[in-house]
């Protein structure tokens, strides 16, 4: 069922090839509706039991000269496995970014683009190396093959950074993270939830499932250093954020900081941590969506502007109050507040690595501070700030020129969306062994464990 | 070994002729009986309508004829030898010859009556026996009839390339590539000579039995060096390049796609031959930790400096053929890697690259055939805003420069992939790994220049030049469909690389 998801997904991409206009809007959300109505069944239906390894779902020869087959299984991490089919889709990702931005973005949006593009093109060709090297030395491509494969420690010593850093460009780690705000930033704004939410994911994932657990030595080897870039990236990150006046790029270095916690997660190398990340990143994806929607599309689409300071002259919160009131939610489930997701995957994380590096968790402390820092500045600014004279400001419209006819309300698709968000980000963290119970076996299960 | 059975073996070579001739009587009587009548001025549109007639019949009798070729290649026995090889059939060469005929089944859609092409007859003909040449460059393990068959496509190409009599730079292609070409046939030919004095033979086989015997002497070095150069210049190897971009950008359009195609799959299955079969014994090694004397490490350095001369001149080009001009030079790098690998995957690999970027870039001549028709260029400026006046043109060359960038799901992916895991496969201590990253640096540099291309065809408005009212372009119907099969053909076989991939491996012997 899970396999459909992805069938679904494509043909729906295809059906729109052949209906532009007003009805692809509709075609798109039933596509996506549909694909993520058949992911929530196939969640409830496959007993928890059976995610603590894999479960084959398809498995089809395709070039069987050279032992490729399309792969696809499930565990309590995830799901697709085999790694000629895994690089595929996820290269797969970078062409359509490249347009999606280059032709629907705004700010600067062909530099952005092609940054974004050439960095994750890199990223790939690393991936590509590795992956080769795993390849001829272990004859086959199936992730489980792989796993099971005792390479050598020396080779696992330089074909896991290799790799691991291909992934991890994807997943902005610190300092090959600077095409992730640029890239936010240009992007239109569904593109920037896509982007923030499901794509730097799928760095830090592929790292967890391919480079963790087919060079787990290597892996043991590089660890520290994992942690050092990532809690770099976390501090480092959040002190540019503070500095920041565009409210996108705010929120881009902001992501940046929280795929800091998914590597810092990733590299404690035990249980809690590993299963924070994987929280962490099934978190800050519906948290960084919910922030890059109220900027991009309700804020930004009524005021023409995401300068900091102009928007402080507006006092958004007078004129759009839900959009106020999502940001504070979002901005609440940012810094970590308990009750939202981020905070148990946070918590998580850090009990995870006070066991690994204790030094670790007092610097992420202070970044933590930061991340608080920059969070409520660009709240207070962006919402409450003081009204100018000049400003024209009442309920639902907001306009520099008093001429501008083309207001309106937060509408009710709009609010669909950031409640559906809110939802998950809350059922999450009040509740979170419904992820727990499911990644945790499955975690426990691989082999790079200390 | 009758003339019956010669004639039995050689037949597609003979069909391929056969359509020459005709093809070439035909256009001698329709172009004789145009130019007699256009003294009346009143009559100036009648030749134009008559050459678009002429060219229109004799491309549908050549394309007859390359298609019964393919039947008769078919039909021929999986295995026979004439003359001491001479000429050899093989499962391998069979295929190769599919190959061939076909990317010359496609030049020959792709030419289309233009008042460039006044001949029309003989120039297909022309093209028909440069098909000829491949064909023989293929089918043959003898030093001599190779050359035979090199200058046989060399002197079809250089015609074909200054074909453009009102076109200055057509003359300047058609020069600078025969110079060019001649001196490299000068090579081959010395190189040839030597390796001859040495082994005291000219076949293949015989001469790989004589030098596994003999030690590597400084005479022979020199034939082995020769020989490669002369390969070199054909490929289009830097430094031997210099020749491609003129030839690339001035020639008309069917004959360059036919030259970065046809001329270069034949190329490297010759070079792969000579090199894998008649110099085996003398491989040396390009591995880092162990290099050693032969002629692996001269084609692993022809192949990095190719790689990162062809990717970074063609970052500075703003026009669309040179570009492709110098991409070619870096993929003809990429394809060296297979030969340097060695071994039955090396060379198949190598073979199933250069198939793949042939069809690629003959789609890719395809589209700009059409765009240098309706705005008159093929520069940069020329393709803006191509996607809003043509969508289908526009998806077509997305695909073809993303599978020239090796973005999965395209076949040129699956190519990189081939090649870069058999050359790292060669050697249990990965001694290819240099000539790997060279390589993928090489494809990360392309990515830019080839997004470019996409990015003024799909994001750029379109520029004076192109403006115009925003119509799609008038081409023709027949056209288009070329352009699109090619264009689903590198789809599938991105998705399905088995079906060429599996065949190449099964035809190796």
């Amino acid at each position: 069922m899970i396999a459909w998801t992805i069938y679904i997904t494509f043909a729906g991409a295809v059906v729109l090839l052949f209906f532009p206009g007003a009805i692809a809007r509709w075609i798109a959300l039933l596509t996506t509706v549909a694909a993520l109505g058949l992911g929530l069944i196939a969640f409830g239906a496959t007993p928890i039991a059976s995610l603590a390894r894999f479960t084959t779902i398809v498995r089809v020869a395709w070039v069987p000269a050279l032992g490729m087959n399309y792969h696809l299984a499930i565990d309590g991490v995830s799901l697709t496995m085999v790694l000629i089919t895994g690089i595929v889709f996820y290269e797969l990702v970078i062409v359509p970014k490249y347009f999606l931005i280059a032709i629907f973005g705004s700010t600067n949006k062909e530099y952005g683009a092609m940054k974004l593009t050439l960095y994750s093109f890199f990223g790939g060709m690393l991936v590509f190396v590795g992956i080769l090297i795993a390849y001829v030395t272990a004859g086959s491509l199936d992730l489980n093959q792989l796993s099971q494969f005792q390479f050598s420690p020396q080779l696992q010593s330089w074909a896991f950074p290799v790799l691991f850093l291909g992934f991890a460009v994807l997943a902005g780690i610190w300092p090959l993270h600077t095409w992730a705000p640029t890239g936010h930033v240009a992007a239109p704004t569904a593109g920037s939830m896509l982007l923030a939410g499901i794509v730097m994911k799928l760095g830090s994932y592929a790292g967890l499932r391919v480079a963790m657990n087919v060079f787990p030595q290597g892996f043991q080897v590089w660890s520290k250093w994992i942690a050092v870039f990532a809690v770099v990236g976390i501090v480092y990150a959040a002190a540019v954020a503070l500095r920041q006046r565009d409210l996108k790029f705010v929120i881009g270095y902001s992501s940046v900081s929280h795929m800091g916690f998914v590597l810092l997660g990733l590299a404690t190398a035990n249980v809690l941590g590993v299963s924070g990340a994987v929280l962490q990143m099934f978190s800050h994806g519906a948290i960084a969506a919910l922030l890059f929607a109220v900027a991009g599309r309700m804020v930004y689409r009524r005021t023409h502007t995401r300068d900091l300071d102009m928007l402080a002259a507006m006092n958004l919160s007078h004129a759009l109050p839900f959009a106020a009131f999502t940001f504070v939610i979002a901005s609440a489930a940012s810094m970590g507040i308990p009750g939202f997701s981020g905070f148990a995957a946070e918590i998580t994380i850090l009990i995870g690595a006070w066991k690994a590096y204790p030094l670790a968790v007092w610097i992420t402390g202070a970044g933590m501070v930061l991340v608080a820092a920059f969070t409520l500045r660009a709240l207070k600014q962006s919402f409450f700030g003081e009204v100018d004279s000049n400003v024209l400001v009442q309920e639902g419209r907001v306009a520099l020129d008093p001429d501008w006819n083309e207001q309106q309300g937060i509408t009710v698709a709009e609010k669909i969306g950031a409640c559906l968000l809110m939802f998950t980000t809350l059922a999450i963290g009040l509740y979170p062994k419904l992820l727990l119970d499911r990644i945790m076996p499955a975690v426990e299960a691989m082999k790079f464990l200390k | 070994m009758s003339y019956l059975e010669l004639l039995k073996l050689a037949s597609p070579e003979a069909v391929v002729v056969v359509t020459a001739l005709v093809v070439l009587a035909i256009g001698l009587a329709t172009g004789r009986a145009t130019s007699g009548v256009t003294v009346s001025t009143a009559q100036a549109q009648q030749p134009a309508a008559d050459t678009a007639a002429a060219t229109d019949r004799c491309s549908l009798i050549a394309a007859l004829g390359l298609i019964i070729a393919i039947g008769a290649v078919l039909l021929l026995p999986h295995n026979a030898a004439l003359f001491g090889g001479t000429l050899v059939i093989t499962p391998l060469t069979s295929l190769f010859k599919i190959i061939c005929i076909g990317l010359a089944f496609f030049a020959v859609l792709l030419t289309k009556p233009e008042k460039s092409l006044r001949h029309p007859g003989e120039y297909l003909a022309i093209l028909l026996l440069a098909t000829v040449g491949l064909m023989l460059l293929v089918g043959s393990e003898e030093l001599l009839i190779i050359f035979i068959g090199l200058e046989l496509l060399g002197l079809s190409l250089y015609v074909m390339a200054a074909f453009d009599k009102t076109d200055i730079r057509s003359a300047e292609a058609g020069l600078k590539y025969f110079l060019f070409g001649s001196t490299s046939s000068a090579f081959t030919l010395f190189g040839i000579s030597l390796v001859y004095g040495m082994s005291g033979t000219t076949s293949l086989v015989a001469i790989s039995q004589k030098l596994a015997s003999a030690s590597v002497q400084p005479v022979l070095a020199v034939g082995i060096v020769m020989t490669l150069i002369g390969f070199a210049f054909k490929i289009a190897a830097a430094p031997f390049h210099l020749w491609a971009p003129d030839a690339y950008q001035g020639a008309p359009v069917p004959s360059a796609a036919f030259i970065a195609s046809g001329s270069k799959v034949a190329s490297f299955v010759v070079l792969g031959r000579i090199v894998l079969v008649g110099f085996a014994p003398v491989h040396g090694s390009a591995n880092w930790h162990a290099m050693a004397a032969g002629w692996s490490p001269v084609l692993a350095i022809l192949s990095a400096l190719s790689i990162l001369v062809g990717n970074l001149v063609a970052l500075a080009q703003q026009n669309v053929r040179r570009l492709l001009a110098y991409s070619a030079v870096a993929h003809g790098g990429y394809t060296l890697i297979g030969l340097v690998a060695g071994g039955r995957d090396g060379f198949s690999a190598a073979l199933f690259y250069t198939t793949i970027y042939a069809i690629t870039l003959v789609g890719a001549f395809g589209v700009v055939a059409v765009v240098r028709r309706e705005t008159g260029g093929d520069n940069f400026s020329n393709f803006s805003g191509l996607y809003s006046r043509s969508p289908l043109l526009a998806g077509c060359m997305a695909i073809f420069m993303l599978s020239l960038a090796g973005i999965p799901p395209l076949a040129g992916f699956f190519g990189k992939f081939y090649l870069f895991s058999v050359a790292l496969h060669a050697d249990a201590g990965h001694g290819l790994l240099w000539l790997v990253a060279v390589a993928l640096f090489g494809s990360l540099i392309s990515l830019y220049y080839y997004l470019i291309v996409l990015k003024v065809i799909f994001v750029d408005a379109s520029s004076s030049i192109t403006a115009g009212p925003l119509e799609a372009l008038p081409s023709d119907l027949l056209q288009q469909i070329t352009i699109g099969v090619l264009a689903a053909l590198i789809l599938l076989l991105g998705i399905m690389p088995n079906a060429l991939a599996g065949r190449i491996l099964a035809a190796m012997p």
